[in-house]
């Protein structure tokens, strides 16, 4: 009964498939499906000039390939870059219109996108696929003057801002997945606080992949405007699937003067089963701009999906007295593998940075802290603390921590500090003795290493995100 | 309550357990004394469950066989070790662990867990009748404690958990006269007709504060005497070299 129980458990609930009519572009990637995209989301011409220059510098440059984790080659012209629900073709104005396949997967994914139903005081985008199917409380947003939308609605309505902003964190010419992201992005959510005004509810996007061989490509562009604050939460999930499934999204945040952005992921993508097939590769480009003096960007990131997580989610702190954070979980169990970290870009004058990174592996998994702190010869007084901690279930998993550190300046303060553990049998007995099932210990004691970052996350999800933890390790105690 | 029937153990080859029997009844406090290495702790672990010994011989705990259950299954009916060595877990707050385990365990019984609410209320009153300092209570569990606050801190778990066997192992030791003292009242205050305790201690001293039914000796991985409370003076005059 027990057994049945844990491996109910251990299956990725949120594995299912929707059966759903697609609108998908042509196979593969070239100028004509770039423009199938820029077409199906009736975009201005500046913008799929943009998407076709970002294409032309592909095709000139390679995937990179220092990361730790090797993955076959990716065969980008079998791939559909574009594809949505068919009823989405003419976008629903309200709710009643959505398709109710569609409601029905995010309910049975948590997320009722109901406004009497929603948690209070958090707005939802949900992405499906390559579309955004439907925002909540957009009118009580307004009124506050926060514009929260999907990006394609952004470049519709408001042009000037998006072509202001986007790009200009991650240039078009950026690295290989960035780039591609830039040519064939097709939706992801859009974000602008005006100036003085501290948004009055937590935004939240969600990401599905529902069709099968289909890359997501979502872009998200979050400004914050002089002395404003966003509190913002990106979850996503996708069906168990044989293949391999690419998942490249780019973030941009710009926060000007005084602005505060606080970005928080839980990304549990399927992670392959318990042999290393099937998953997501979770590459993702996430950079924020702390361009105003006085501004501050904060990174809180639980990654327990995915096959393969490479990203680092970084701060250009160019302001001065600007304050960049980073706070990571990285759960890999199975064979599942990350790569993460940030890069912390010291320019200003007394800007400070903080990054707390815990790495967890277990079963056959590699996971690997890699992170840069960079200091200029300008950034006088400039301040970081780096703290690495790993921990280890069983011997077979592994664990590695590749801190980068340049300071070209001499008044600088930086202090690193890591440390690699494994959970004891003592603590696992001890635990035990007092009553909790061998699983629940895990769950506990992992949760105590991960403190630091759980105090992170928005109230609301944090619950949700100390669950998560537990059960991505479910299975990795014999 | 336990019984422990002929009981032999060996870990990696080496036997530490050479039959070892013991009746303790509802409401009886058993005193188990004896030399360093003399199977004390192998004893109270393999009693809670502990891996990694092999064994032969008999125990039922509450005439079920007790090697049928797993560790925690162990606690859920009852059964409570208290460590020699308490262990860290970093991260995780003692009042939070104090109440997932007492929610385990009443969620394994079929009875209503408490809210946060519920259970604070009575951590705060028995962390006062052990004059445990309250900031203790949010600290992280065992993390930075002193020996002396360690042991007491299981004495609080005990005495939240209100087991039906208590296993204390060398709780005294380390334990100043203070500390001691209230360790002793701790068991005291939950004595009664249906609990029982099987305390192990190198020491008389503990047995002056806490008044064993019985008391054991323990050599050479089995008893080789049992009394009452007096034993334990005669060992303390004549040391176990004395005793046969």
């Amino acid at each position: 009964m027990r057994e049945k129980e844990i491996d109910k458990l251990k299956e990725y609930k949120y594995g299912f498939t929707t059966d759903i009519e697609n609108v998908k572009s042509p196979k593969g990637l070239s100028v004509d499906t770039i423009k199938y995209i820029s077409k199906a989301k009736n975009e201005p011409e500046w913008m799929l000039e943009w998407r076709l220059k970002a294409y032309e510098r592909l095709k000139q440059i390679k995937e990179p390939n220092w990361q730790k984790p090797k993955y076959p080659k990716i065969n980008y012209q079998d791939l559909y870059y574009y594809s949505a629900p068919k009823s989405s073709q003419s976008k629903p104005k309200n709710l009643e219109d959505l398709d109710p396949k569609i409601l029905d997967t995010y309910k049975k994914l948590g997320i009722p996108l109901d406004e009497q139903k929603r948690l209070n005081g958090i707005a939802v985008d949900a992405v499906f696929d390559s579309v955004s199917v439907a925002t909540t409380f957009k009118d009580k947003l307004n009124e506050a003057g926060v514009i929260f939308c999907s990006i394609s609605e952004a470049i519709q309505k408001h042009p000037e801002l998006v072509r202001k902003y986007i790009g200009s964190v991650i240039p078009i010419t950026d690295h290989y997945f960035a780039t591609l992201n830039s040519a064939v992005f097709t939706d992801g959510s859009f974000v602008y606080v005006p100036e003085g005004v501290k948004c009055p509810m937590e935004l939240s996007t969600y990401f599905r992949i529902n069709a099968s061989q289909t890359g997501q490509f979502e872009r998200t562009l979050i400004i914050a405007d002089k002395n404003s604050y966003v509190s913002y939460l990106e979850g996503c999930t996708a069906p168990m699937r044989d293949e391999n499934q690419l998942h490249a999204a780019n973030v941009e945040l710009v926060a000007l003067e005084g602005a505060e952005i606080k970005y928080s992921t839980v990304q549990n993508w399927y992670p392959g089963d318990e042999n290393g097939k099937g998953g997501i590769y979770n590459f993702v480009t996430k950079r924020g701009l702390c361009k105003g003096d006085h501004s501050k960007i904060s990174w809180t990131q639980v990654e327990t999906g995915s096959a393969i997580t490479w990203k680092y989610p970084s701060c250009i702190l160019k302001g001065d007295n600007s304050v960049g954070e980073f706070y990571s979980i990285a759960i890999t169990n199975n064979h599942q593998k990350a790569d993460t970290g940030t890069k912390m870009i010291h320019i200003g004058k007394n800007t400070k940075s903080k990054i707390i990174s815990k790495g967890i592996s277990a079963g056959f998994a590699d996971n690997t802290y890699r992170g840069l702190v960079d200091i200029f010869p300008k950034a006088k007084n400039a301040q970081n603390f780096t703290q690495c901690d790993s921990l280890l279930m069983g011997n077979k998993c592994g664990a590695h921590t590749i801190p980068y550190i340049k300071n070209r300046n001499s008044d600088s303060n930086i202090a690193h500090e890591a440390t690699t553990s494994k959970i004891s049998e003592d603590q696992l007995f001890y635990c035990q003795q007092r009553g909790l099932n061998s699983e629940e210990a895990v769950s506990l004691i992992v949760n105590g290493f991960c403190k630091e970052v759980l105090q992170q996350l928005p109230m609301e999800f944090a619950v949700e995100a100390q669950k998560l933890v537990g059960i991505s390790l479910e299975g990795s105690v014999g | 309550m336990l019984e422990i029937r002929n009981l032999k153990a060996t870990v990696e080859k080496k036997s530490i357990l050479n039959g070892l029997n013991l009746h303790i009844k509802p409401g009886e406090v058993h005193a188990l004394m004896g030399p360093n290495g003399s199977g004390k702790s192998t004893l109270s672990n393999i009693l809670s469950g502990k891996k990694g010994y092999e064994t032969s011989g008999d125990v039922f705990y509450e005439n079920k066989n007790l090697f049928d259950l797993e560790i925690e299954e162990r606690a859920h009916k009852g059964l409570f070790l208290a460590f020699q060595y308490p262990l860290e877990i970093p991260g995780v707050n003692n009042n939070n662990f104090l109440k997932t385990s007492l929610n385990a365990i009443r969620k394994a019984r079929g009875e209503k867990e408490l809210d946060a609410i519920e259970f604070l209320k009575i951590i705060k009153q028995k962390a006062k009748d052990l004059k445990f300092e309250e900031k203790n209570l949010n600290r992280q569990l065992n993390v930075g404690f002193s020996g002396g606050e360690k042991k007491k801190n299981e004495i609080l778990q005990m005495s939240i958990l209100q087991p039906k066997l208590s296993i204390l192992d060398e709780t005294d030791s380390g334990l100043d006269i203070d500390a001691l003292k209230i360790v002793s009242d701790g068991v005291n205050s939950l004595r009664d007709e249906s609990k029982s305790f099987l305390i192990i201690t190198h020491y008389q001293r503990l047995l002056n504060y806490i008044k064993p039914d019985f008391v054991h000796v323990l050599k050479n991985g089995r008893i080789i005497k049992s009394g009452n409370s007096d034993l334990a003076v005669e060992l303390e005059n004549k040391g176990y070299e004395g005793i046969n």
